[in-house]
């Protein structure tokens, strides 16, 4: 057996994660043309490189088929219940920043905390006979926020894409989405709550705590600790 | 898996319980496993995704496994309409475990409702004794509350109707619950935000366009509201401590009634509620239930049991805080008001688990 890594398959996350390891000695590569997805690793023995979909990365770290997997914290929060007792974040890559908010219409001027957004969904509700809709794809990070928050009268309806774009076309009232500079929801009309932070999210190296670590894996990460100096 | 001798132990105690019940008077009732989710997230938000098993229908859209009975129950009884009524039903129920793995995901529930009736201190007496005798062999502690007595207390507080609607609406939320008595009470100072939208000349001036369902008239009230509640004084530090003083009443039930009567007091809104305790433990007591060593806590129930809005109750196994209350429940009234659409039942009941039962009874 030989220890698996698991990386980002595609796009600027796989560039990134590539020099991250190449800066630190370990060199990944692709190795056969640009439409398969075999890959290896040099410069430590025993390391099996295995490209994936970053989404898919948290459930194969979760389940024990990688020992390393690059991902995004978000990913993991949202995917992996219980997921600090199933990975172990090594080391924060730097790169793939994004923090999950609460954003509202920028005209909603009397709404600037959790708790006015709260108050203003039990007005909604009351109003529209349903309860506020907040549009979003990270289900459980949200719920639990909003829940420790004691936000009430509100629902999550599903967005898999265009989220910002859901308040405009009235399918929801705010949204909760992914943004690195703000930018694209301030272009919608759309502004964070000053207490909207959910989640600050980078892309990380974590470890599973249930893939089978036998001599062999754990020899080859004694080894991997000191080139990426984790 | 679940070993085929545990399952039917479970089942011959979940039909002795049964039994029990008939005996006492009620009809055996049934429920679908599959639920429409609608009715459950509109009752109860979000919180139940995480609580419940989401399936889906391609002609019914959206199914919950039944986390409980009690809404199909209550639904059920709002049709026929007997008065009074009392039910019982036996089967799985289903939790969606976020958190800890070793909690069960699927049980039995073996429960008792009443319905109606005129006196509704007899009617939580009764359903209290008979699921105590139920379990009669067994040694549990008996603990209950009554959030009730609260509610009455904030529809006391010397203060606007809508700060007690704030605070009524959060009575189960009990950080928001707090941090908006603070707010009232003007401890936490108000955030430079809302300062600067209540002196703004035009709070719509950096505005930008108004987009979705809610109307810029809709924010507008709300400027209006935020302004009247600025200028309205705070509620009073006593006022405060009272209410404090009051959720945190913890004791045996009849130190804890002394202690209510002498908060009456200062909180004369909760009189007729802790009339209604003292004639709910005199009828317990009359029914043969040891009152002297029933623990009363004021906020019992306070984060689980949302609807929940008088008199509420579990059995818990002593010494053993990694296991949930082998009995619970309570008076429900505010359920029937949101499920009647405009009609309203008493309504009291409670639930037995019997896989729980079993293990503390040292069955195979």
């Amino acid at each position: 057996m030989s220890l698996r890594l698991g990386v980002p398959s595609k796009g600027r996350l796989m560039e990134k994660t590539f020099e991250w390891f190449g800066a630190r000695g370990l060199r990944l590569r692709r190795a056969g043309s640009e439409r398969d997805y075999a890959a290896v690793a040099e410069g430590v023995d025993g390391v099996e490189l295995v490209l994936l979909s970053a989404g898919e990365i948290p459930a194969e770290l979760a389940s024990g088929r990688l020992h390393l997997g690059v991902t995004g914290s978000d990913l993991v929060r949202e995917h992996v219940p219980l997921w600090d007792m199933k990975l172990r974040p090594l080391a924060e890559l730097g790169f793939g920043n994004a923090d999950l908010v609460i954003a509202v219409p920028q005209f909603w001027v009397d709404v600037d905390t959790l708790a006015d957004l709260d108050a203003v969904a039990a007005a909604f509700r009351r109003r529209h006979g349903f309860r506020l809709r907040i549009a979003t794809k990270y289900h459980r990070l949200v719920r639990e926020y909003l829940q420790a928050s004691g936000v009430a009268d509100y629902q999550l309806v599903d967005s898999q894409g265009a989220t910002e774009g859901t308040v405009k076309n009235e399918t929801a009232e705010a949204v909760a989405d992914i943004t690195s500079t703000g930018d694209t929801l301030r272009a919608n009309g759309l502004r964070i709550l000053s207490d909207g932070l959910i989640h600050s999210s980078q892309a990380t190296l974590f470890k599973s705590r249930t893939a089978a670590w036998g001599d062999r894996e754990r020899a080859v990460m004694r080894q991997l600790e000191d080139v990426l100096a984790l | 898996m679940i070993a085929s001798d545990v399952r039917a132990h479970a089942r011959a105690e979940a039909e002795r319980l049964t039994r029990l019940f008939m005996e006492a008077g009620a009809l055996p009732v049934e429920a679908a496993i599959l639920q429409p989710a609608e009715t459950l997230l509109d009752l109860y938000g979000e919180d139940i995704r995480a609580r419940a098993y989401v399936t889906s229908d391609p002609l019914r859209g959206e199914m919950m496994l039944r986390p409980d009975f009690t809404v199909p129950v209550v639904q059920m009884h709002m049709e026929s309409g007997a008065d009074p009524a009392r039910y019982t039903y036996a089967g799985e129920v289903f939790r969606r475990q976020e958190t800890d793995a070793e909690r069960p995901w699927e049980f039995l529930q073996v429960g008792y409702e009443l319905f109606g009736g005129t006196r509704p201190h007899e009617a939580d007496a009764e359903v209290f004794a008979i699921l105590q005798s139920a379990v009669g062999n067994l040694t549990l502690r008996a603990a209950m509350g009554d959030i009730g007595i609260l509610v009455a207390a904030v529809k006391g507080l010397k203060t606007t109707a809508a700060r007690k609607a704030a605070l009524l609406r959060h009575i189960w939320r009990p950080r928001r619950f707090r941090a908006l008595m603070e707010r009232y009470a003007g401890r936490t100072p108000v955030p430079a935000t809302r300062k600067a939208l209540l002196a703004a000349a035009d709070p719509f001036a950096d505005a930008g366009p108004e987009i979705g369902l809610r109307t810029r008239a809709d924010v507008g009230a709300r400027i209006a509201a935020l302004r009247e509640d600025a200028n309205s004084p705070p509620i009073s530090g006593e006022e405060v401590a009272l209410i404090e003083s009051l959720a945190s009443v913890r004791e045996d039930a009849p130190y804890a009634l002394s202690a209510l009567r002498d908060l009456c007091v200062d909180l004369p809104a909760i009189r007729p509620a802790v009339a209604r305790l003292s004639d709910r433990l005199d009828a317990m007591a009359a029914r043969g239930v040891t009152v002297e060593t029933l623990e009363f806590e004021a906020s019992f129930g306070r984060t689980t049991l949302e609807y929940y809005d008088g008199f509420v109750f579990g059995l818990y196994a002593p010494g053993r805080p990694d296991l949930p209350p082998v009995v619970t429940g309570g008076r429900y009234d505010a359920l029937t008001r949101v499920l009647g659409r405009g009609r309203e039942v008493p309504a009291v009941g409670g639930v037995i688990r019997p896989e729980l039962v079993l293990r503390l009874r040292g069955a195979p």
